[in-house]
């Protein structure tokens, strides 16, 4: 065991590597060991991995069903058989809180699956193009970052109609402007390098230029800046689910889960205070990984 | 500098189009039927394409925009179908409740983000620095509207030391005359220090859940900017003069932190527009945001679009005064 330990240290770190993929993996092992070095942010990896355990096995750590309700039995505080107590409609809000982690998760991924390519093709093709192209494409830019982003994505929703999957949409839309942003700022840097020059001098054609040489290295400040916008996107998600908009009822969507809590918030507060916690865990989880990122991937960008 | 301000004034009318045609798009996807929303579900027949045609619905869409357009642009935002009247009086209305909010927030966040902000730049990575980073920290991690609510539970319910919801208790409802709008200043123009206090008691648990949030941004960009400046070597060279540290600070480094810190204050302000929507829905202040809510919650799209197209040019006016903030006072920059 120790044997192959050995190899593999060395194969990650000896000074000629043999293969891109074995660049590849040095690099990457290089930014692990300057991230393991974080504290904090490890603390924030810990807490995104527990969160996305949580989220996997959330049948076998439920005690209850999160939709099973029991009027008999509802509004109670904390006991042995209900561990943050029950709401409303008597159902187990410690059950309701580890499925809200699917929830959660769930908006998260489906937002960067949305934002990060928009933002991604739209910088790098405004940047690498220039000229009108770039003008026109600034300009949409411009104009949905003229709105403050919760304001666009509630008119989006209330035009698409409450419910989950049409809050993602909405908070998708109004999410790449920034990314393009960054990734159009990225490219202009990158396509005057020699490089480039040379990938033009031996023909490349410019889709394969962009898609093949500007973005590979747009990717890791996009991945960084990505990370730290998912707090942004669990806090506006939360803000939908609260007024209505977002995750309707009776899925365990934490915003919703404290809008209902907040008719009982001076007798059963806990009801309320629970899940806003859970969300600033997450959040806060994100928000570590993701300056901790920043300083592994972007050591120059770190004060 | 004609040409200059030409090219800014065109690149506003641009974005100001772009914001219209965004929120046209989306008041025409909008799963409602706009007559229907008019006359009800049991008009008779002939009611309905009357309506139609009055409402414009039978022209080509772009002349549907062009009549839009018009409108926004004269104030004109239809009827709120929540309050039965001028969706623009209406925003006449609320708006000064949101603008008093907005102020005091940014107010707090000023007066506590800029010093908080320099001193951790000045003592780097001494617990106070470390304060001022779990201050932003929390400040993007938790959820405005569950702060607010956990500070009623607590400053309220459990405490005692603030008012409830709302801008006034029931007692001092209408007990001062309505002439700006905000509260604080109108019980101060009619003398009345007794409804200031209760109005002071209402507005100042919101104001500290919103300017929490100003302050973090704040006190981060104060605390870069400041770090950037104190490694330059003109500090090093006040300080080799033996100037005090405070001399070093205030009177050198702070001068050049103040243009970009403006232009940060002003872009925070706009942010807690929308951290508005969320707060004065928990603390039902009737302002903007609440009123936004309200619509969107009953599917008002009038009164949903208007209060977006006010939303988003306050957004742009507010960006464009931090440039011209920022030519003005930088001579670099002219």
């Amino acid at each position: 065991m120790s044997d192959t330990a050995a190899t593999w240290r060395e194969y990650l770190t000896t000074p000629t590597p043999a293969s891109r993929r074995q660049a590849a993996l040095q690099r990457a092992w290089l930014s692990w060991r300057r991230f393991r070095a974080n504290p904090t942010a490890m603390v924030g990896l810990v807490i995104i991995l527990i969160i996305i355990a949580i989220a996997a096995f959330a049948p076998l750590l439920a005690t209850h069903s999160p939709f099973t309700q029991n009027l008999n039995n509802r509004l109670m505080p904390w006991s042995a058989e209900h561990w943050l107590g029950t709401d409303e409609l008597g159902r187990d809000v410690y059950s309701r809180l580890v499925y809200g982690t699917r929830v959660a998760l769930r908006v998260i991924a489906l937002v960067t699956i949305i934002t990060a390519p928009i933002g991604l093709i739209i910088g790098a093709v405004a940047g690498y193009a220039g000229g009108w192209v770039d003008a026109a494409l600034m300009r949409v830019t411009d104009i949905f970052l003229a709105f403050p982003r919760l304001i666009l994505a509630l008119a989006l929703t209330t035009a698409l109609g409450p419910g989950i999957d049409n809050a993602i949409l909405a908070i998708g839309l109004t999410g790449w402007p920034p990314l393009a942003r960054l990734a159009r700022a990225e490219t202009l840097t990158i396509r005057s390098s020699d490089f480039i020059a040379a990938a033009k001098v031996v023909g490349a054609s410019p889709a394969r230029i962009v898609f093949g040489h500007v973005m590979p290295l747009c990717m890791p400040s996009l991945i960084v800046r990505v990370t730290l916008d998912m707090a942004g996107v669990i806090l506006v998600a939360a803000g939908l689910g609260f007024l209505g908009l977002g995750a309707q009822p009776p899925q365990p969507e934490w915003g919703a889960m404290i809008a209902a809590g907040r008719k009982f918030i001076f007798d059963q507060w806990w009801i309320a205070a629970v899940p806003g916690l859970a969300i600033c865990v997450l959040s806060l989880g994100f928000n570590l990984f993701g300056d901790g990122l920043r300083d592994a991937l972007d050591p120059k960008a770190s004060s | 500098m004609p040409r200059k301000i030409a090219e800014t004034a065109g690149s506003i009318a641009l974005t100001i189009l772009g914001l219209l045609l965004v929120t046209f798009v989306i008041g025409r996807v909008v799963p409602i039927d706009p007559v229907l929303a008019v006359i009800g579900e049991n008009a008779a027949p002939g009611v309905y394409e009357r309506t139609r045609i009055e409402l414009g619905l039978d022209q080509p869409l772009y002349v549907q925009f062009g009549r839009f357009i018009v409108k926004a642009v004269t104030g004109d935002f239809g009827v709120s179908v929540l309050t039965a009247r001028p969706v623009l009086d209406d925003l006449k209305r609320v708006f000064p409740a949101t603008i008093e909010l907005a102020t005091l927030a940014t107010l707090i966040g000023v007066l506590v983000g800029v010093p908080l902000g320099i001193l951790a730049a000045v003592r780097h990575q001494s617990w106070i620095d470390h304060v001022a980073r779990i201050v932003a920290l929390i400040g993007h991690s938790v959820p405005v509207f569950w702060i607010g609510l956990m500070g009623l539970l607590i400053f309220y319910a459990q405490l005692g030391w603030v008012g409830g919801t709302g801008r006034q208790s029931v007692a001092f409802l209408d007990s001062v005359r309505e002439r700006t709008g905000m509260i604080l200043i109108d019980c101060l123009l009619d003398g009345d220090l007794d409804s200031f206090w209760d109005a002071w008691r209402h507005i100042v648990l919101p104001a500290s859940v919103l300017g929490y949030f100003s302050l973090a941004y704040i006190c981060r960009m104060t605390r870069s900017f400041m770090l950037e400046q104190l490694s330059k070597e003109y500090v090093t060279a006040a300080r080799i003069k033996g100037l005090s540290e405070w001399h070093v600070v205030m009177r050198h480094a702070f001068r050049n932190i103040a243009v970009p810190l403006v232009t940060v204050i002003a872009l925070s302000y706009g942010y807690l527009l929308e951290g508005a929507v969320l707060t004065e829905t928990v603390f039902a202040w009737p302002g903007l945001g609440n009123y936004l809510t309200d619509s969107l919650l009953r599917s008002d799209m009038n009164g949903v679009l208007g209060g977006t197209i006010l939303v988003g040019a306050i957004f742009i006016g507010l960006n464009l005064l931090s440039d011209l903030l920022y030519k003005l006072l930088d001579p670099r920059t002219r």
